[in-house]
């Protein structure tokens, strides 16, 4: 099972290697890990999703409590919290292709943000779902580069 | 991005001497230090010192492991000192071991100047990296500024809480910086709060818990020393009749000598008190974390108890084992409470029970056919096996000799083992082990650690003859220091334990389990006595038993550090036994 986990931590040196360590010392997995300063420059916040049972799930938030630079901790649950992620991608297109990529971009409300000779560079942000419906679609065109920043939440309260 | 209010008014000072002016601060009386290129700027702000003594060990595994002696004797934080890289890469053996039994350490290592860092320069390593997995918490100081506020922090992290090992990692062009130093009397740590306290409601339900209960037993660790919860459980345990068992790390904790005592449970622990926890109906985990060396297979453990877990550490709780009760306290408060609620109890029929236990199957050992027939006794006794000196028996003289009022240290192995089984430990801090890491050599360091938080006690390091040769080199510390901690070698002229394993699991295929001379097995290799006569500390061999008690009260009686190393068979084992991840049913008595 997969979870989001929020993290807001001191914005110190050594922050991000403690708890990357603490993953790997226990062999457990991150599938995506986004980490950027809040309003407070003083902390950061980290979105984590990992997989795992609700045990791994529960030593992983009783061991990142354990570490002085964490603040606070959330496991957000269905329906209470908005995620998006923000993927660039660039997809093969010539002249005959591009007309359809720029169709199916306009459905997603993905915006072009680079055109070249035989690519583009698209940008699109939303839920996971969405994201990844999308680049199904762009599959047949040929994905010559894709980096996505992993999901980043918030709670709805 | 300190909001302190109450500084004191500030001075100019160097970054070496805020180091040391923390230290005083924080009340430190003693450091374990060893210089070097990136720390001897600290040195000479040592060697100013009026209130601090340096003891300069003859290792840096050495100078943290006599400081987790200190810490562990006392209650109060070691400190330990080293250079950077190779100094640094020393103290990991002692950060670990300080790590998995929650000893209070600050390790201070010296690192290049910040604008070498990075550059593989010389004795450059990443102290920082290296030793994350096994610290409560670390730093890297790039400014002198923040020297004053991170040892305030540093002292009240690692003795909080749970206790741990807090890294400080200064480079040496920060320790020669000058600045303003303010020093602050409170930290803010936002992320960090170690007062943890039982909720009433779960007073109430333990309380509950216990009147409803049959066959109850208590099971305590390391945690009820930390805590300094000794009396509180004494008084718990006696109010509810409950019987109590340790586990290596909560030696002490609750008198051996008391009529409730079961003692040490697990691998090597007394038959009784595995069957007590096996057939009990209410588990009372205090202060423990359900270690595969007490469980065995986890899941059979305790299976037909309900778990009430009362940790300090709430990630220790459902770790290894699912708690029906677990519960996130500070142990002393929460036994304080629970007294004020729980109703007195009698439990006689599970006393009964328990008595036939102890009657059946008490610690026992016997000398074997294979040792009477052994090379040993041939070799080194000329056949007379009325002389043969049991392991066993070395320490229960030790313990009568002693009145169980000496500090025990250990090193690893069989002697450690025999050591918790065989000497009556009836005050908490008076047993000192290398219990989670297990690391030997660990034994005399330590003693010595323990002999400087306590001259006036008697401390004695029992070693195996592979553990004593981990750490050999702290004879000279000892004597130069003129700290008279003395050392009871159990020479059996092998890896004791391993060779135990190969008996049982392996056929008694030696491999590499042998520490004599394979060239000349007629004599007794390393001299012990020899090598300590190198480091002017005085010693003596007892091969037979008749010799062993008049020599164990030369050693007592000596007012400097003191070698005893004594001749035992060679291939005796630590027995009742539960082997590895196997359940008391499984247990091995003969």
């Amino acid at each position: 099972m997969r979870h989001t986990i929020s993290v807001l931590v001191e914005n110190k040196f050594g922050v991000l290697v403690r708890i990357a360590g603490l993953f790997s010392g226990r062999g457990f997995n991150i599938d995506t890990l986004n980490v950027a300063p809040t309003q407070d420059v003083t902390q950061s916040r980290m979105t984590i999703v990992v997989k795992g049972d609700e045990a791994v799930l529960e030593q992983i938030i009783k061991q990142l409590d354990r570490l002085v630079d964490v603040i606070k901790i959330q496991d957000f649950r269905e329906d209470e919290y908005v995620d998006r992620e923000l993927l660039l991608v660039k997809v093969g297109a010539d002249a005959k292709t591009r007309p359809e990529i720029m169709q199916i971009c306009d459905i997603f409300r993905a915006k072009i943000v680079d055109v070249a000779q035989k690519t583009l560079t698209i940008e699109i942000t939303g839920a996971e779902s969405k994201v990844s419906a999308f680049l199904e679609l762009m599959q047949p065109f040929g994905i010559r580069d894709l980096t996505r920043t992993g999901k980043i939440a918030m709670s709805r309260e | 991005m300190d909001k302190q209010t109450n500084m004191k008014p500030a001075a100019p000072m160097r970054g070496a001497d805020i180091v040391i002016k923390s230290l005083e601060n924080e009340g430190v009386e003693v450091v374990f230090a060893y210089p070097g290129g990136a720390s001897l700027e600290l040195h000479q702000s040592l060697a100013r010192s009026k209130n601090i003594r340096v003891v300069l060990p003859r290792h840096e595994q050495g100078g943290i492991f006599a400081a987790g002696g200190y810490a562990r004797a006392s209650g109060k934080c070691g400190v330990c000192m080293t250079t950077s890289g190779p100094g640094a890469t020393n103290l990991i053996s002692g950060l670990a071991d300080a790590y998995m039994d929650s000893v209070p350490i600050i390790a201070i290592t010296g690192q290049v100047n910040r604008p070498m860092i990075g550059k593989s320069a010389f004795q450059e390593i990443d102290v920082f990296g290296m030793s994350l997995p096994m610290v409560k918490h670390s730093y890297l100081v790039m400014n002198v500024e923040d020297l004053p506020r991170i040892f305030k922090e540093a002292f009240h992290i690692a003795t909080t809480g749970r206790p741990g090992p807090v890294v400080i990692d200064i480079p040496k062009d920060v320790q020669q910086a000058s600045c303003a130093a303010a020093f602050p009397e409170q930290v803010q740590l936002r992320g960090y709060d170690p007062v943890q306290r039982i909720a009433a409601a779960d007073v109430e339900r333990i309380a509950a818990l216990v009147e409803k209960s049959e066959r109850p037993v208590i099971y305590c660790g390391g945690g009820i020393i930390s805590a300094n919860a000794s009396d509180e459980l004494r008084e718990f345990a006696v109010k509810t009749q409950i019987p109590v068992t340790t586990t290596l790390m909560g030696m002490g904790a609750f008198p051996q000598d008391h009529p409730l005592a079961l003692h040490w449970l697990g691998m090597h622990g007394t038959v009784y008190a595995n069957m007590a926890a096996d057939q009990s109906d209410l588990l009372l985990a205090f202060g423990v974390r359900f270690d595969d060396r007490v469980t065995g297979n986890v899941r059979e453990f305790c299976k037909h108890a309900t778990i009430v877990h009362i940790d300090i550490d709430e990630s220790e709780l459902n770790k290894n084992k699912r708690a029906h009760l677990p519960i996130q306290s500070d142990i002393k408060y929460a036994l304080q409470q629970i007294l004020k609620t729980v109703k007195p109890g009698k439990h006689a029929a599970w006393h009964a029970k328990i008595a036939e236990w102890k009657n059946q199957y008490p610690l026992r050992y016997k000398v074997t056919d294979e040792v009477l027939r052994s090379q040993y006794v041939r070799e080194f006794l000329g056949g007379d096996t009325s002389e043969i000196i049991m392991p066993q028996y070395a320490i229960e003289l030790l313990d009568k000799l002693t009145r169980g009022n000496a500090i025990i240290t250990t090193g690893v192995g069989q002697h450690q083992m025999w050591t918790a089984q065989y000497y009556l430990f009836t005050h908490p801090r008076t047993l000192i082990t290398s219990g989670g890491l297990g690391a030997m050599g660990f034994g005399y360091p330590a003693a010595l650690g323990a002999k400087v938080a306590f001259p006036n006690k008697q401390v004695i390091g029992i070693d195996g003859d592979g553990s004593f040769q981990m750490n050999i080199q702290e004879l000279a510390t000892a004597h130069i220091e003129r700290i008279a901690a003395k050392s009871m070698i159990l020479n059996n002229q092998h890896l004791g334990m391993v060779v135990q394993w190969e008996d049982r699991f392996y056929k008694s295929v030696r491999g590499n389990t042998y520490l004599g001379d394979p060239r000349n097995p007629h004599i007794l290799y390393p001299d012990f006595v020899q090598i300590a006569k190198g480091y002017n500390v005085p010693g003596e061999r007892v091969t037979r038993k008749s010799d062993l008690e008049p020599a164990m009260k030369r050693m007592l009686a000596s007012k400097e550090p003191y070698v005893l190393d004594v001749i035992v068979p060679f291939t005796e084992h630590v027995l009742p036994m539960i082997p590895a991840g196997k359940t008391v049913k499984d247990i091995i008595i003969e």
